[in-house]
């Protein structure tokens, strides 16, 4: 395996076409579910596919900026999952079900 | 093996748990699934030499908001029973909806897949903690240190959040 052939390694496009279809699974997961952790965890598997096309075009550039990106989108990540967790929590508790259609009272 | 076979049979394989993700009428199965698809997406990361975000990746999704997951699902005692069933019309119109993006997302990006190869081995150093954390604490410190605030903001949040209100004694 040769280092300098231009044609070792994986195409780019592999990489796009892969990162779209992750994309579409979690907003097909997001519009047939109606579980709310389900949901929080197809949002985590949309923000996912997005890390990977931004991998993928950091390592294409030789930049490390985007793997920043990465990093920030991670720091993100956790924090949105821990305020929707409790979130969840807290309307469980009123509505004794994670249903999200039920969740009326959370529009204003 | 080379290096893009390898990768093809990994983008399978994720494409494959992700769909067991979505699929799979058990909440627990799907948080395990989950934890499989970013198994898999961190040796993808590995293949591309993104080492560090391959290690973060694990530690922080697998590791920490994965295990958050499965607390709040076994604190909540959820089962296949309590699953809310989706209308068949939801279905249908879901599976047309997230077929249309597909379409419009490969049509949109069909003009950049004449790029050149991903040369993996040429840069191979730029996914190192060495070259990384010396763009993180060189351009991109102020957003470092907003993003301790914004840990700070989201950990009292939760805490006030989950706390359960002590009943009013008058």
């Amino acid at each position: 395996m040769n280092p300098t052939d231009p044609t070792f390694g994986t195409s780019i496009d592999f990489y796009v076409i892969l990162a779209s279809i992750l994309f579409t699974i979690g907003a097909f997961g997001v519009l047939i579910r109606r579980n709310m952790i389900v949901l929080l965890m197809c949002i985590e598997l949309m923000l996912n596919a997005v890390n990977l096309l931004l991998v993928a075009f950091s390592t294409y550039y030789g930049k490390g900026d985007a793997q920043i990106f990465v990093f920030f989108i991670i720091v993100v990540a956790a924090a949105e999952a821990t305020i929707g967790l409790s979130i969840l929590i807290m309307a469980y508790r009123n509505q004794k079900s994670t249903d999200a259609g039920l969740f009326t009272n959370l529009n204003g | 093996m080379s290096v893009e076979l390898l990768s093809l049979i990994i983008g399978g394989l994720t494409i494959g748990a992700a769909l067991m993700v979505v699929i799979s009428k058990h909440p627990i199965r799907s948080v395990l699934f989950l934890v499989v698809t970013f198994f898999l997406i961190s040796s993808l990361y590995i293949l591309m030499n993104a080492q560090f975000l391959a290690i973060v990746n694990i530690i922080v999704y697998a590791g920490a908001i994965m295990v958050l997951f499965l607390f709040v699902l076994m604190l909540l005692n959820l089962n296949k029973e309590s699953e809310p069933k989706t209308p068949k019309l939801a279905l249908f119109s879901s599976v047309l909806a997230s077929g249309i993006l597909l379409l419009v997302l490969i049509a949109a990006f069909k003009d950049s897949l004449r790029l050149q190869h991903v040369r993996l081995p040429q840069q191979k150093q730029i996914g190192l903690v060495e070259n990384l954390g010396k763009l993180l604490f060189d351009e991109y410190i102020v957003a470092f240190e907003v993003s301790s605030i914004l840990f700070i903001a989201s950990m009292v949040g939760a805490i006030l959040l989950a706390k359960r209100e002590k009943p009013i004694i008058d």
